[in-house]
């Protein structure tokens, strides 16, 4: 199938240079794109007949169970393998000191990330593999496997080095930006606002641990892994190994969340490969809970400078966010926590940067928003300072200082709703009843408060291809090397064959993650509906310029429902207009109109907190969210992920903190119980609106990326909703009770 | 040892460590019960012993030789769904699917355990509460969704234990004109 992958003639391609005004999803009649259709694989994931990474039953496979360092800077002085191999069921221990990864590969990468591991770098660094016959006997011989390490001096604490920072290259964010003077505009301001926020380091915590099933068959390798982007991640994969990007094929049919912890390979995918290789026989290696917190990704820990300068009507005339942010040695990703503050709001003189201070901690790398998520935690919280000391409406100061062109670029947006979502939300909410003097309201022992936030979040285009088959019995196949990782991506692309090709959704079979389908940019940065969704919505064009032709009809002159073609005075079932079948392949790719616009989704969210005026204890009581992100391409799906999104933030806001021993570097609270993640009880019944909008110069399906937007500003309405209730400004997150308990106004 | 799981006797030579959730999954090719964490902190593994939840993978696979265990894969099957697996596909109560075999199990539990009269944290009366958003809130916090499809967890299982159906997401349909 898909043979032809980029061949020409059945293969519809488009680079967005130009608008693309039109859409068949706007002129097609089979109803369903937008609808809140259920999910295509619902059935199979409420049954538990979805599979997994670790769930492939395949014969002769092998146990292993990985082994972290227990120093948090050292080199390893020996790996007594002996010690543990005569133990029952125990088949090797496998280390291999050049090729193991040190730590994870960031998305998108298309070559292996650091590798190495007889020098240790951070506690818990996976140095060794245990095999076995079966879980329980690895899990024996990997805790007895005795290894000498050479401890050495490492950094663990950011307050300590925090001045040793450097700038790094940049990166989807410039690493240092400045225009104007912010210092001359401070001065000579009316109201100023000139404080320092700072966000801990924090855990994607999927519910599904990393794990990977390595298989050989002579020298390719197939790994069933839980995985964002199999594209990229198969060549990383290949790049560790040594061997060439086609003979690895990765698996990824369904991935229990990933949140950006899967975007590059971890390194049990390497450990199982290697193993597997050495054994002669499939591997399976799964992380524990605590592993995956040791080893693979952590957002990093932020300190954010934040200047806002307003002349007397509250007109910003500078900001400045200026970030602090930590990585492993040698690594220049950094946590972009400036990128949603290019664009939010006006003002002349900027100061937006960024500089990484290394850390032997784990990598840090993309979490949820990467930027925004935390970076609009200062923004936000900030702005809401500099509205209380104007005597002005939080709406208002975001009202008037909401640009009319990117305030840097000076060109147009391709869309922008802010203003609009925070005058609906507003209504909605019920802004008008908070009292603008905090700590006013009391119902019992709570103090009850309101907050509100922007939500920006920039709008990125990948490339990416997807094919569709159509049968002669009128069935229809998708197939891309896209993932679904619980954002619905079976069901939008489903949808969107289905309008365009009027083929009913039980009959088209969708096939995502396998890298044997056309490549695919995955799920990542929000990119994946808008990205993989226009690869197959030029599939579906390319189809129907077929199904015209086979009609003998203009394109414009046909229409596609219900499995017919309709046309001509005819009426004729699509799979008679298909001989033996067709296949046919569509790509998009980024083009100019990303440099002629500035696109982004926007919104913004309101939440009602109560603070216990004896305890401290946050209750978020309300919380509702308005969101912009040009169409909605299916209303239930979208929907659920602002709700994710605005529980992640409430997380944020109030209980994620990830805590490291000074002293050692190693992660206390490495697990679910001790790293906080909100539970059913933490979540009231959120409200999630959308403003129906159209982005012409995204992509030809007019969507933006959601997953993202409904997590930025989402913790900062939370804050500033902790203010209002009790006049205790934290700008240090999470906010725990101590932390508020000093500042609450006497009983 | 053999093991009565979903009414079918299966036989299964385990170590005195296996736990009843990797008895399951490792042996006898029953995946639909996930493992989230393996140390009882997030509710994925959940099933029912003797019509009550556990977390099975806090107990040993050993000491279940006579016991009724019910999985997902016995509550409902594609095509065949238990109402609460049906009410959680149309209230999308779940993102990823990973943490929710677990969260139906618990949620199969719950119910049982409210309507016999059990309090919880939140109850006003010890021996008589109602079913409120808060109480099924409460009684599901051992079963953590990182896609947070929370409040669409409550709105299934509130639709099923016939207190009432919302449908917020029509609201959100209608603004975009779906």
């Amino acid at each position: 199938m898909f043979e032809k992958i980029f061949g020409a003639g059945d293969t519809n391609s488009l680079t967005m240079n130009k608008p693309h005004p039109d859409s068949l999803l706007d002129t097609g009649v089979q109803g369903v794109i937008s609808r809140p259709i259920d999910r295509v694989d619902g059935p199979l994931k409420v049954s538990g007949t979805a599979t997994y990474a670790a769930e492939y039953q395949l014969d002769g496979l092998a146990h292993g169970v990985l082994v972290g360092s227990t120093v948090g800077k050292g080199r390893i002085v020996s790996v007594d393998a002996d010690a543990v191999l005569g133990m029952p069921g125990v088949i090797d221990v496998v280390t291999d000191f050049d090729t193991f990864l040190r730590n994870a590969q960031q998305g998108g990468e298309t070559t292996a990330p650091t590798q190495g591991v007889r020098d240790v770098d951070y506690f818990g660094e996976i140095v060794a593999i245990v095999l076995a016959e079966s879980f329980e006997e690895a899990r024996a011989a990997a805790y007895a496997l005795p290894i000498e390490y050479e401890k050495k001096e490492g950094q663990y604490a950011f307050q300590a080095h925090r001045t040793e920072g450097e700038t790094p290259p940049d990166s989807v964010t410039p690493a240092k930006f400045t225009q104007g003077d912010i210092d001359q505009a401070m001065r000579d301001a009316a109201v100023t606002v000139d404080v320092t926020y700072v966000t801990p380091s924090q855990n994607s915590a999927a519910m599904e641990p990393h794990a990977s099933i390595a298989v050989w068959n002579d020298d390719a390798l197939t790994l069933y892994g839980a995985y964002q982007m199999p594209t990229s991640d198969a060549q990383q994969l290949a790049k560790s190994l040594g061997v060439s990007d086609k003979k690895v094929r990765i698996i990824a049919r369904y991935i229990g969340g990933g949140f950006g912890s899967k975007l590059g390979i971890a390194p049990e995918s390497v450990a199982a490969a290697v193993a597997a290789k050495k054994l002669g026989r499939p591997v399976k290696a799964v992380m524990a809970r605590g592993q995956v917190f040791d080893a693979t990704v952590r957002r990093s820990n932020t300190e954010q400078h934040m200047r806002l300068a307003t002349d007397r009507n509250g007109r910003l005339t500078a900001i400045g966010h200026d970030s602090l942010t930590s990585n492993l040695p040698g690594e220049d990703y950094f946590e972009p926590v400036g990128i949603g503050t290019h664009l939010a709001y006006a003002g002349e003189n900027r100061s937006i940067t960024h500089q990484l201070v290394p850390l032997n901690l784990t990598l840090s790398g993309s979490m949820r928003a990467p930027g925004e998520a935390v970076g609009m935690i200062g923004l936000e919280c900030a702005m809401d300072e500099l509205a209380e000391k104007l005597g002005m409406d939080p709406i208002e100061l975001r009202r008037i200082n909401d640009p009319a062109v990117d305030p840097e670029k000076d060109v147009p947006f391709s869309s922008r709703a802010l203003t609009q979502s925070l005058d609906k939300g507003a209504e909605l909410f019920g802004w008008n009843k908070r009292n603008a003097m905090p700590g006013q309201r009391r119902e019992g022992e709570w103090l009850i408060g309101m907050g509100v936030a922007s939500a920006v979040r920039g709008n990125q285009l990948q490339q990416s291809a997807a094919g569709i088959e159509i049968r002669p019995d009128g069935t229809a196949t998708v197939a891309s090397a896209m993932t679904d990782i619980g954002t619905g991506s079976y069901t939008i692309l489903a949808q969107i064959a289905s309008e365009i090709l009027g083929i009913p959704l039980d009959k088209i079979t969708m096939k995502l993650g396998d890298t044997i389908d056309p490549p695919a940019a995955g799920s990542g940065g929000s990119w994946g509906a808008a990205s993989a969704g226009s690869a197959v919505y030029l599939a579906a064009e390319q189809a129907r310029k077929k199904l015209a032709a086979a009609m003998g009809v203009e394109e414009a002159e046909l229409t596609l429902k219900d499995g017919y073609a309709i046309g001509d005075n005819r009426q004729v079932p699509i799979g008679e207009l298909v001989g033996s079948g067709i296949e046919v392949t569509g790509e998009i790719k980024p083009g100019s109109q990303e440099k002629q616009t500035t696109q982004a989704s926007f919104g913004c969210h309101f939440a009602e907190v109560g603070v216990n005026a004896v305890t401290g204890e946050v209750r978020v009581r309300r919380m509702l969210g308005v969101f912009a992100a040009g169409r909605v391409l299916n209303a239930k799906t979208a929907r659920s992920q602002c709700l994710g999104g605005m529980t992640f933030g409430i997380g944020a806001a109030l209980t994620e903190d990830l805590i490291h021993d000074q002293r050692t570097g190693k992660l206390v609270n490495r697990d679910l119980a001790e790293y906080h993640l909100p539970v059913n009880a933490d979540v009231p019944q959120l409200e999630v609106h959308f403003i129906d909008e159209r982005d012409i110069h995204a992509n030809p399906i007019h969507a933006k990326g959601i997953g993202e937007l409904g997590i930025s500003g989402a913790a900062p309405a939370v804050v500033n909703a902790i203010y209002n209730a009790c006049g205790v400004r934290v700008r240090d997150m999470p906010i725990t009770c101590d932390k508020l308990l000093a500042g609450l106004p006497p009983m | 040892m053999h093991f009565t799981i979903n009414g079918q006797r299966h036989e299964a030579d385990v170590d005195l460590r296996t736990s009843l959730l990797d008895l399951c999954r490792e042996h006898l090719g029953l995946t639909g019960s996930k493992k989230g964490c393996d140390h009882g902190q997030c509710g994925a593994c959940t099933m029912l012993v003797n019509g009550r939840r556990i977390n099975a993978c806090l107990s040993l696979a050993v000491m279940h030789q006579d016991d009724e265990i019910v999985t997902i894969e016995g509550l409902g099957q594609v095509g065949n769904l238990h109402p609460l697996q049906d009410a959680f596909v149309r209230h999308d109560g779940y993102q990823c699917g990973y943490c929710t075999p677990g969260q139906i199990c618990s949620a199969v539990g719950m119910l049982d355990e409210q309507k016999k009269g059990w309090p919880s944290y939140v109850s006003e009366s010890l021996t008589d509460s109602e079913l409120t958003d808060a109480e099924i809130s409460e009684r599901m916090s051992g079963n953590i969704c990182r896609c947070a499809a929370y409040p669409n967890i409550v709105d299934a299982i509130r639709e099923v234990a016939g207190k009432g159906d919302r449908q917020p997401v029509l609201e959100a349909a209608k603004e975009i004109g779906a």
